[in-house]
């Protein structure tokens, strides 16, 4: 093997690693963007709804607990309400059925108040104050006879509003108590007076225990000014000031989330109790409540992470045997195009051959006749040969072989090039090396053949021997289409920096335009049994493969013209 | 009878000349010709017995002379000299009243039993 052939061989398996990269690559990137796309088709929407899920449930939960803080709240805010209601309503009933004389007597209210301490529970004295705020009679525990409250705030407020609930105090041995007054009409004098009386916050602190409540959260009273009324689980003492911020007013149970001046966030309910200085306050810590969403939020995202794992797998499979699939067709199919195309280069060998023979057997016959001549000279004649005739007769039979051999080169510098493979190639001579493929027919047919070749002749990188069957297939073609005495006219010209244009234009018979939308699909022929209907596909395809593209513009009558683009420099 | 004149047309003038020469060589009297035009003005102004003609000529090729020539000369023997593979070239001919064909390349002999055949002239006879 030749240093030179070696190199190509090398330049040549050079390439083919070069286009099977890329064809490798063609596949990745098809590979990628099925499964980019089929991700994002699939992943999208489970996304989308998990979160939207997510939000929903949350919002269902957090109402959810807010509806059951709120019930809670409601419900003691009514217990409160009809607790306070039923004191009053005590209080009342003694003031309704006692007159004011009876009341006064200290025995007498001492007879009441045991009754009420036995009915109602709770009551820790009772007194009765005159309209002028003199202490007129007292039960209890301390010494209040005689004491005057005109100054104060609540006789004030009891005389106004007929009803005064006050505070909650630390009273008789240092339990919490608040006050109920309720004023009276007194018939007799037509002034009124007022029953007085101290009521234990015990049955408070017990009904809020007994409410079901999680260890962690807290039930209790506050008053307006943040003062604790209730003794809390959790938030302080009773009497102190709560850890959290007075809510503001409202008619209505309210729920809302709050931080404690320690600075951890709480859910509150509250609620203002009627006729009262009393708020209801129920204090939850949100991760309580947040509990089971938590549990609900970890099942949705292990949920979600699965599912996500198992549409990557599925997609990833589908793409990869997906693109295997495609890359088997591709490469049947590509098998498939090689063989039409072989067989097509075959026809046009064939074809070929047929001219080549023809060719042939012109300086054949001159051989035949002039080695007979000779013979006829020796043998008829008889006489000295001239040596001027002899040499006239060995010129003639070099001639002839002279003539074989171009044709046979031609022939075999065709059959050569049906490896693909990228080289310079001048186009000039390549095309002048296919048209004497068809000189002597053209010069039989009287077809003028015209070739415009450029002062300065374009070279590009391509494919000799495709390039080689592309111009034969055209130019077979026109040679087809044209009369007898018709022309065919060849031009090369550079269009740009990147690109070459060959024009082979007849002035045959056209091709119609419900024929030209066909001409380059496999099988169309219009030239009845003779054609295979290959030849444009296959010089289609090939011009593709280049990098190249091919034109026509045809008139019926008028004739056709194929244009051949051409990249100067081949794509990989 | 004198002896029979003979025109060659082809247009490869090795072959018509050197097969003119053979021809003459065996007794005949022979001209060659590369065209059809020549012939068509030699045919109009000299007497030939036998016109050997090529189908495949550029300008006026074989098959065109033949229907000239059988408006001017109806009972001229034509014998057409036809490239391999051009037997429907042959056939035409045949069909347009060519008295045979021969293909290339040529056997003299063949060719000169051809031409007696056509003039009616026994084969052993001398020319």
């Amino acid at each position: 093997m030749s240093p030179g052939s070696l190199k190509h061989v090398i330049a040549s398996s050079h390439h083919e690693k070069d286009a099977r990269g890329a064809f490798r690559s063609r596949y990745r990137q098809l590979w990628l963007y099925s499964v980019c796309f089929t991700a994002f088709v699939s992943l999208t929407p489970l996304v989308i709804m998990t979160f939207v899920n997510f939000y929903q449930y949350q919002k269902t939960l957090d109402e959810e607990m807010r509806s059951q803080i709120s019930r809670l709240t409601s419900i003691s805010r009514r217990f409160m309400d009809d607790f306070l209601e039923e004191q009053r309503a005590a209080l009342t009933y003694v003031v309704k059925h006692e007159s004011y004389d009876d009341l006064c007597d200290q025995q007498k209210l001492g007879r009441i108040f045991r009754d009420m301490k036995e009915s109602f529970g709770g009551f820790v004295d009772l007194g009765i104050i005159d309209s002028e705020g003199n202490q007129r009679s007292y039960v209890g525990p301390y010494d209040l006879a005689g004491k005057n409250y005109k100054q104060q705030e609540w006789f004030q407020e009891v005389c106004v509003r007929g009803i005064y609930v006050s505070d909650v105090f630390l009273g008789h041995r240092h339990l919490p108590h608040f006050v109920i007054a309720v004023r009276q009409h007194d018939t007799a004098s037509g002034g009124f007076y007022i029953l007085r009386a101290t009521i234990d916050t015990e049955v408070l602190d017990s009904h809020f225990a007994s409410l079901d409540l999680k260890s962690s959260s807290d039930a209790f009273l506050i008053n307006h000014g943040g003062v604790l009324q209730t003794r809390p689980r959790h938030h302080g003492e009773v009497l102190k000031q709560c850890p959290i911020a007075t809510p503001p007013v409202s008619s209505k149970t309210e729920v809302m989330e709050v931080t404690t001046t320690s600075g951890e966030r709480r859910i509150l309910g509250y609620a203002y109790v009627e006729k009262s200085p009393f708020i209801f306050v129920v204090l939850k810590r949100p991760q309580d409540t947040m509990k089971n969403w938590l549990l609900l939020k970890s099942d949705m995202l292990w949920l979600l992470a699965t599912s996500i794992v198992l549409i990557v797998a599925v997609i990833l499979w589908s793409s990869t045997s997906l693109v295997n699939h495609i890359r088997d067709a591709d490469s049947r199919r590509d098998k498939a195009i090689q063989g039409v195309a072989y067989t097509n280069k075959m026809a046009s060998i064939g074809r070929m051959a047929a001219g080549v023979a023809h060719e042939i057997n012109n300086p054949l016959a001159i051989i035949n006749e002039n080695a007979g001549l000779l013979k006829d000279l020796i043998s008829i004649e008889k006489k000295p040969l001239d040596t001027g005739r002899l040499l006239k007769i060995a010129e003639a039979i070099i001639k002839s072989v002279e003539r074989c051999s171009t044709v046979t080169h031609r022939l075999l510098g065709f059959a050569k090039r049906m490896d693909p493979a990228t080289e310079r190639v001048e186009l000039a001579p390549l095309i002048e090396e296919v048209l004497g493929f068809h000189e002597k027919e053209a010069e039989y047919r009287r077809i003028a053949v015209h070739f415009d070749v450029p002062e300065d002749p374009p070279t590009i990188e391509s494919d000799l021997g495709q390039l080689q069957q592309v111009f034969l297939n055209i130019f077979s073609n026109a040679l087809a289409a044209v009369d007898d005495e018709g022309r065919i006219d060849i031009s090369l010209e550079k269009v740009d920096e990147n690109t070459v244009a060959v024009t082979i234009r007849d002035d045959g018979s056209g091709i119609s335009e419900r024929d030209i939308e066909h001409i380059f699909e496999p099988f169309f022929s219009t030239k009845g049994d003779y054609g295979t209907g290959l030849g444009l596909s296959i010089t289609y395809g090939i011009v593709e493969n280049l990098g190249g593209r091919i034109d026509v513009r045809s008139k019926v009558g008028e004739g056709s013209a194929f244009t051949v683009r051409l990249p100067v420099r081949r794509r990989s | 009878m004198g002896r029979l004149r003979i025109l060659i047309v082809d247009d490869e003038e090795d072959l018509a000349f050197t097969m003119a020469e053979r021809l003459i060589l065996r007794g005949f009297r022979c001209e060659a010709m590369t065209n059809g035009i020549d012939a068509l003005k030699a045919l109009s102004e000299e007497h030939f017995d036998v016109l050997v003609l090529d189908v495949k000529m550029p300008g006026i090729d074989g098959l065109q002379m033949m229907t000239e020539i059988r408006q001017t000369h109806p009972d001229l023997p034509v014998i057409l000299i036809t490239g391999h593979g051009s037997a429907a070239d042959a056939e035409r001919g045949m069909r347009a009243g060519a008295f045979d064909y021969i293909m290339k390349p040529i056997d003299i002999e063949r060719v000169i039993q051809m031409i007696h055949a056509s003039t009616g002239a026994k084969k052993d006879e001398k020319p």
